[in-house]
């Protein structure tokens, strides 16, 4: 027993903490690059439909979303369970796009506006109507290159 | 020179032990604000709009490919009942028409489909029959571009290529103003 306590006694184990913030600055930057911060709370419930001809979105700032469900729980007894649109953060109705569709494109440089790219959030169990309301609004606007969201299906 | 030794003297340093500690703060920050989502998604072009309804009594039956879903989520195809997962296949056989089949579309470029829902189908559905439609293309141009280039159909082939491919065989689907029969 005594070999154990000896070998303790004399060796000074220590860990150089020198390269941590290296290690902690790689997973950092990993998240910071990965990141897509949350701009909007979601009011509405959305659960995307599975498709497996799926094109990714590109450029961020080039897109802008719409979302289609019904709303969550706690704003179920001011909107009721119907279907809703939320545009940004509020609820909207189909009239207000053309002016979301504008504000977001004042922001852009010239040159880009016309890769401007609608994504449209819409849940699964929404039904056609409000959907084809939205579309025939943003055909209206001349936004015609839209997204439909939605999520990898495994393949069989 | 004073001033390096006076630098030396003072051997400054800053003391890097919180830097850890405030890296920390922030790689927990992005930890709790970060989503990975990925943003995937069924990428379509729509039609200019325009007043007059597309009138498309003036093609040939044969080269039209007519999907129509109802409120209760039920596809007809050309007539027949079909399930979703038939619908590849099939639209593949009459986009390409293989054996000449006086039924199916004449050549690719003239095969259009034609897709109609009502207003109370599932969007769910929906975009899964789009998918199958849009599946029947993707594959087609994977097997034109197998044939002729040697490689899968994909937005890095250089343009020509793939505007060649497009020219083929392009994608025509018409989406007809809903009906309003169901419930929504």
């Amino acid at each position: 027993m005594a070999k154990f306590s000896k070998k303790r006694g004399k060796a000074k184990p220590a860990i150089s903490t020198a390269s941590l913030p290296d290690i902690i600055f790689m997973l950092l930057f990993f998240f910071m690059v990965v990141t897509v911060l949350r701009d909007a709370e979601l009011k509405v419930k959305v659960v995307t439909p599975f498709a497996s001809e799926l094109t990714k979105l590109e450029e961020k700032s080039l897109v802008n979303y719409l979302y289609v469900g019904k709303p969550t729980q706690q704003y179920q007894n001011v909107y009721g369970t119907k279907p809703r649109l939320q545009l940004g953060d509020k609820f909207a109705t189909v009239r207000d796009i053309p002016l979301f569709l504008e504000k977001h494109k004042v922001k852009l440089p010239e040159n880009k506006r016309d890769r401007i790219t609608s994504s449209l959030r819409i849940d699964g169990e929404v039904t056609m109507g409000i959907v084809s309301d939205i579309k025939t609004q943003l055909r209206k606007s001349g936004q015609l290159k839209v997204n439909y969201s939605a999520k990898k299906k495994a393949e069989k | 020179m004073a001033k390096t030794s006076s630098r030396d003297r003072m051997n400054n340093e800053i003391n890097a032990g919180s830097m850890a500690d405030i890296a920390f703060l922030l790689l927990i920050f992005f930890l709790v604000t970060t989503t990975i989502v990925e943003d995937k998604g069924i990428l379509v072009k729509l039609p200019i709009w325009s007043e007059e309804e597309p009138d498309i009594t003036k093609l040939k039956e044969r080269n039209v490919f007519a999907v129509l879903v109802n409120a209760q989520n039920q596809l007809l195809v050309r007539g027949e009942p079909m399930r979703v997962e038939e619908l590849k296949d099939f639209a593949k056989e009459f986009i390409a028409n293989p054996t000449n089949r006086p039924d199916l579309s004449e050549k690719p470029t003239k095969a259009i489909i034609s897709l109609k829902n009502d207003r109370g189908t599932e969007y769910g559905t929906y975009l899964s029959v789009y998918n199958e439609l849009k599946a029947a293309y993707n594959e087609l141009w994977n097997e034109l571009a197998q044939k002729k280039y040697g490689r899968d159909y994909s937005e890095d082939m250089p343009y020509a290529y793939r505007k060649a491919i497009r020219e083929e065989i392009p994608m025509v689907l018409s989406e007809a103003e809903p009906t309003a029969f169901g419930e929504e």
